[in-house]
């Protein structure tokens, strides 16, 4: 660890870490069944919210971390394959996941070759899986066509499990208020663009993984609003005119399974991660749903725009990773790709070349999975890359 | 009162020490095995540097190496690739070079632009193609680590299939059993960790940067002639390649206030 200008950003008093948000959100949860409110397991940014609102359910996220899952996963699932897909599987399988105990019906799409077989199994042994079929391309003639009937397609399923009636005007309101919280969360994020930044890429990561917030979403609104004000009069009395420590933008798989091990990492190592072009991050919330035009097209289009390594070509990705280094002016990029993750682990290569030879940065891949065995190398490459930004 | 500027390099098999004088000469070299404890070796490297009447109080110690952070007294810690970049560069005067590190347990290829790491590939997953896998190797044929690479040149005509270090063990052992030269074996075994390194090599870009090899085996000249020809350029090596990371280290020890 270089002993370098070290600086402790300063998270908030209130601050909950990412274990305490998980039991925080379970206790709601809990509290939301005993009401009587129907709930739905999601696990993809491509997942449209919107429906769900409208059918008066709740989405949880039941993308899982942790280590400890992964052995009761593979009494069904083969040792190499993605660590997100086998924590996912293995805390459902084994009973561990409040959220998923508490799901009446899960939501999946055929993203990956993993995920998709694994919702087949999650169907046949655990809960009615709804598998939207995903296009593999964006820009197919058949894409947005096919995806908004998807849309619809689980629309109908939603209500008929249920026995409720998604309309029009719920979506509209719900569409309403999802953009607004996708404001809130890019206000939120946009305060990694201040140099130096006030926020650490820890509480970003924390708080868009986090289903503490699912529940409520004025109150998820409101704490968004409130944080984001804070950051900036941290910035405006504190950091304004300081020097800023090297400007790192993570990219690729979602990460909130290494948090430890490297998002805290590389800003313990003496680099700020000052955004993440993930699913969680930046990129998606930035993209609102069209509140003018037919709800089913508006909501099929925005979530077909998510650049997702799945889809095949990706040129999105290239020009909103562009953006993002020009607007946040970042000096270095750190992908991460998790073991297994063919799509990633493919279109490293070309995120490679794009940022060193395009935008002249540094780029650092690094593959891990959710064990704790391979820290220090980790710790070799994170500090090799951040000395290269110094 | 010379002001000295310190590198330790703690690796898996050997710590390696650089002395500097204010004019960045070389004024003293330690190498000695890490044994099991990087915090003892770090230790003894202490005590012998202090008996030769090196004041620690008055130097600047930089710690690299696996075992960097068990340096209690190093002003500061950087990465061994940073450290065997500008080792390096300091070896062979030049600024643009892509740098062959073998080390004990890792392997890692550097890429030097302007004395800068401008990129690095490192394999410490896996113990193919790293000291360990000869050391294990010679092991099994009963003889040191630089005898089997002089046994390796005068063989030829045998390969080893395995990726595993495992699993090739297995495989000298079979070749052994079946009466197979130890020349071609130890060809063979060589032979494999040169594709691994010049696999690795290939995968990190700057086709036109002046390679170069150091760590522990860099004075082994039929490894550098080997590698040489699996990449298609000349490979530069010189005596003091194995010492890369703590003279890097020591440069920048000179830097410390």
């Amino acid at each position: 660890m270089t002993k370098l200008q070290t600086r402790e950003i300063p998270l908030p008093d209130d601050f909950v870490s990412y274990p305490e948000a998980r039991k925080n959100a379970f206790l709601k949860l809990k509290k939301l069944k005993e009401e009587g409110r129907n709930v739905i397991g999601i696990f993809c940014a491509y997942t449209p919210y919107e429906i769900i609102d409208a059918a008066g359910a709740v989405p949880v996220s039941l993308c899982a971390v942790g280590e400890e899952n992964i052995p009761f996963a593979e009494t069904d699932l083969p040792k190499n394959l993605c660590p997100l897909i086998k924590a996912s599987y293995g805390i459902a399988i084994k009973d561990r996941c409040p959220f998923f105990y508490f799901s009446d019906m899960i939501m999946g799409e055929t993203t990956c070759d993993g995920k998709k077989k694994m919702y087949e199994l999650m169907d046949r042994k655990l809960k009615h899986t709804h598998v939207f079929n995903l296009p593999n391309s964006q820009n197919a003639a058949f894409a947005e066509e096919m995806w908004r009937q998807e849309v619809v397609n689980a629309a109908r399923d939603i209500e008929d499990f249920f026995g409720v009636e998604i309309t029009e005007d719920k979506l509209k309101k719900a569409i309403k208020l999802r953009n607004r919280e996708r404001k809130a969360m890019m206000d939120f994020f946009e305060t990694g663009k201040l140099k130096p930044s006030p926020i650490s890429g820890y509480e970003m990561v924390s708080v868009s993984s986090s289903n503490d917030y699912a529940f409520d979403l004025e109150k998820k609104i409101a704490f968004l609003e409130k944080r984001t004000g804070e950051l900036k009069d941290l910035y405006e009395t504190q950091l304004k005119g300081k020097p800023s420590r090297p400007r790192i933008i993570v990219t690729g798989c979602p990460s909130h399974g290494v948090i430890d091990k490297l998002i805290r990492r590389i800003e313990d190592l003496g680099a700020d991660i000052v955004c993440f072009d993930s699913c969680n991050g930046a990129k998606e919330k930035r993209d609102t749903v069209d509140e003018n035009m037919d709800p089913y097209t508006a909501i099929a289009q925005k979530y077909l725009r998510i650049n997702c390594s799945v889809m095949s070509p990706n040129e999105g990705r290239y020009k909103v990773l562009g953006e993002l280094i020009d607007d946040y002016q970042a000096d270095g990029v750190i992908e991460l790709v998790l073991v297994a993750c063919h799509t990633f682990a493919i279109e490293a290569a070309s995120i490679k070349e794009f940022v060193t030879k395009e935008k002249n940065i540094p780029y650092l891949e690094i593959t891990t999975d959710y064990s704790a065995s391979d820290q220090g190398q980790i710790d070799t490459r994170l500090g090799a890359f951040i000395e290269m930004l110094e | 009162m010379n002001r000295y500027s310190i590198g330790i390099d703690i690796g898996s098999s050997s710590a390696k020490t650089v002395v500097m004088d204010e004019k960045k000469r070389i004024v003293r070299r330690l190498l000695q095995p890490t044994g099991w404890s990087s915090a003892d070796t770090a230790a003894q490297i202490r005590t012998q540097l202090e008996a030769e009447g090196i004041d620690l109080s008055q130097a600047r110690v930089v710690a690299t190496g696996y075992g960097r952070i068990s340096v209690p007294y190093a002003d500061k810690c950087v990465t061994e690739i940073t450290c065997h970049a500008r080792g390096a560069c300091y070896i062979h005067g030049l600024q643009d070079l892509k740098v062959i590190d073998i080390g004990g347990q890792d392997t890692k290829i550097i890429l030097v632009r302007d004395g800068m790491v401008s990129d690095f590939l490192m394999n410490d997953k896996c113990s193919a193609g790293t000291g360990r896998f000869l050391e294990i190797m010679a092991n099994t044929l009963a003889v040191r680590p630089q005898e089997l690479c002089g046994l390796a040149a005068e063989g030829g005509g045998t390969s080893i299939s395995s990726m595993c270090t495992v699993f090739a063990e297995s495989e000298v052992t079979s070749l052994i059993g079946r009466g197979e030269k130890r020349e071609n074996i130890a060809y063979a075994v060589v032979d494999s960790i040169v594709q691994k390194v010049a696999g690795q090599y290939t995968r990190v870009s700057g086709e036109d940067a002046q390679p170069c090899l150091t760590g522990g085996l860099c004075g082994v000249e039929y490894l550098r002639g080997s590698i040489s020809q699996a990449i298609g350029r000349e490979i530069i090596a010189a005596p003091d390649g194995r010492y890369a990371g703590a003279i890097g280290a020591a440069l920048n020890a000179a830097s410390v206030r």
